[in-house]
């Protein structure tokens, strides 16, 4: 459809207009985790040895809390859609000659790009807290659109928790018990070393773990922190980032965009 | 169909706008009947008021007919279009609002009027000046940029009409326009559905309120347990219940003497009220009976404090149609409450 595009941006444009009728969301999507930063840094920072000499924990962490920032993506996106559908929008945007993807693409569009400005507030965070990127500009904006492809893909994720849950506060805790284990299960706040062996290996082949590594990696940092099993995601951290995020999103789009043209049509 | 044939086609056999045959919906695997066989059609440029209490099924055939649902059996056309084969088609000549189609509260209204145009594929500048004609016409031009949440519910009913009306569609859905609406609201709402059927709108409307339906519609289906039980014109479904009735109020101590007065100038029986003082019963003789019940009464020496022919109301048609009033619905809330949530989203 030729529309699709232009399409998906209106509803993009929608939810930024939001941002701007209600700045209250963005003031505090941007605190939290930058909340987040200061807490890590400061509380476990002084005790969490990282084992390289010359690099202390602020380094490890700053990967650590923007993957898990954009981890949770998927709640905005699922909890938002899932108030559109309590609120009958979604039936309104159903009854207009639109793409049938534009919806969702447009949320998931829209999501991204609040993840552009969260990521930048917390990247002047972590510098102000003595995060320094070693690896040059170059390689610092590719790991910053690393991670705006993961949130990218986690969001599809929410689309399709957001169409299916009943209600925006069902979607908020059934997103929060997912993803705050995945999180934790990972080598983004603690060595992995430390965790019982099944968990370990867990812990390696948690894409929140490719990623975290594949980040340091990108920001100028050797990728040993928690490498237990010389497991290949854990060898080959991006590698297998991108291919969860493909696997992700070839899964979600299809069942995403499914959900949305069936969802009352039970 | 060339002009030619359409002309003739449409003087013969008025076109119609919307048919629905034999559609059949149900939830829960079966257990939950929401539409039963129902079938309908709206002639185009007419009103069709679709009348049913909560749970009648009233919601569900709106939803089938604007493509958001589909049907477990039967056929629907709108506009001549199949609404399960090209479900796309017909959402570019329909407009749907009421009382589950809805707006985006945190935006304004100029914000939410603007979007809608673009996502019906006007130009930026066209969906700001379409933006601005209909805020004019709906009396929101005051209200324009503040957000949807501050607007009293007639507003918001208004500003989600106007998202209904963007590209003028030909044909339009209003579940329940006025369902929540305060006496003036409901008002201003009854004004401006007027005035868009004056524009020669096909409209399908559905409500619980039967004088609604009597104001607005000039066909009438009413619909119970998810089918039509009855269609017609508001003086047609009036004349189904039976004629006129003479009704007096008088004072208690009147009311024994009065009842024999009605009962002879009737010819039947007659209903008495005791908590109303009233008296009424069935009359064929219109005026006349009423002339001769007024002289017997006060050759009498009662003073009526009340006393009148009564034609039946909508009211009267769907209890007689039912054996229920329209708005009782506590019925369908006892059944399956479960159902009732999943209607509600």
């Amino acid at each position: 459809m030729k529309y699709a595009v232009s399409d998906s941006l209106v509803v993009t444009k929608r939810q930024l207009l939001q941002l701007i009728r209600i700045p209250e969301v963005l003031i505090f999507s941007t605190i939290q985790p930058v909340m987040f930063v200061l807490l890590f840094r400061y509380v476990f920072g002084g005790s969490i040895s990282t084992g390289i000499p010359g690099v202390d924990y602020v380094q490890l962490l700053m990967p650590g809390i923007f993957v898990q920032t954009v981890a949770f993506t998927l709640a905005g996106t699922a909890v938002g859609l899932a108030e559109d559908m309590q609120k009958g929008l979604i039936d309104r945007f159903r009854s207009l000659p639109i793409s049938r993807s534009a919806v969702v693409f447009g949320r998931a569009l829209g999501d991204s790009t609040l993840n552009i400005v969260v990521l930048t507030v917390m990247g002047i965070a972590g510098f102000l807290v003595g995060w320094r990127p070693s690896s040059g500009v170059l390689n610092v904006m590719l790991g910053f659109a690393f991670l705006l492809l993961f949130g990218f893909a986690m969001s599809w994720i929410g689309v399709l928790i957001g169409l299916s849950v009943r209600s925006a506060r069902v979607a908020n805790a059934a997103v929060f018990i997912a993803v705050f284990p995945l999180t934790f299960l990972s080598n983004a706040f603690a060595p992995t070393t430390g965790m019982p062996k099944p968990l370990q290996y867990f812990a390696e082949w948690n894409p929140v773990s490719t990623m975290v590594a594949g980040c340091r990696e990108l920001f100028g940092l050797q990728n040993i922190f928690g490498v237990t099993a010389n497991s290949w995601p854990s060898q080959n951290p991006l590698e297998m980032s991108l291919i969860y995020m493909v696997l992700i999103m070839a899964v979600f789009i299809p069942l995403s965009v499914r959900k949305y043209i069936n969802t009352a049509s039970k | 169909m060339n002009l030619a044939q359409r002309v003739k086609a449409t003087t013969l056999n008025p076109v119609k706008s919307v048919i629905a045959e034999n559609l059949v919906k149900t939830y829960d695997k079966g257990a939950v009947k929401a539409l039963n066989g129902l079938s309908l059609d709206v002639e185009e440029g007419t009103v069709l008021g679709v009348l049913g209490p909560n749970g009648a099924g009233k919601t569900t055939t709106v939803r089938i007919l604007a493509t958001l649902l589909t049907p477990d059996s039967g056929h629907a056309t709108v506009a001549g279009i199949d609404v399960i084969k090209n479900p796309d088609q017909v959402r570019e000549v329909i407009g749907l609002s009421g009382q589950y189609a809805a707006v985006d509260e945190t935006l304004t209204g100029w914000d939410n009027l603007v979007m809608f145009s673009r996502l019906y594929h006007l130009s930026p500048s066209a969906s700001k000046k379409r933006a601005e004609e209909l805020l004019e016409q709906f009396s929101l031009t005051d209200a324009a940029k503040r957000p949807i949440r501050t607007y009293s519910g007639g507003m918001r009913r208004r500003l989600d009409l106007a998202a209904s009306l963007i590209v003028r569609p030909k044909i339009l859905f209003l579940d329940e326009p006025t369902t929540g609406l305060d006496p003036r609201g409901r008002q201003e709402m009854w004004g401006v559905i007027d005035s868009l059927v004056k524009d020669g709108t096909t409209l399908l409307l559905t409500t619980q309120y039967l004088e609604e339906a009597d104001q607005l519609a000039d066909d009438i289906a009413v619909i119970d347990h998810g089918k039509v039980i009855a269609r017609g014109t508001s003086d047609q479904l009036k004349r189904q219940v039976g004629g006129e009735r003479l009704e007096i109020v008088v004072e208690s101590q009147d009311l024994k003497k009065a009842t024999e007065i009605v009962e002879r100038v009737s010819g039947g029986k007659a209903l008495v009220e005791e908590s109303a003082r009233q008296v009424s019963a069935p009359v064929t003789t219109g005026s006349k009976a009423l002339i001769e019940a007024a002289r017997s009464l006060d050759d009498a020496g009662i003073h009526p404090l009340d006393i009148g022919l009564k034609r039946p109301s909508l009211d009267d048609v769907f209890i007689a149609l039912t054996g229920h009033a329209a708005e009782d619905k506590k019925e369908e809330e006892v059944v399956d409450p479960k159902a009732r949530k999943r209607k509600k989203k």
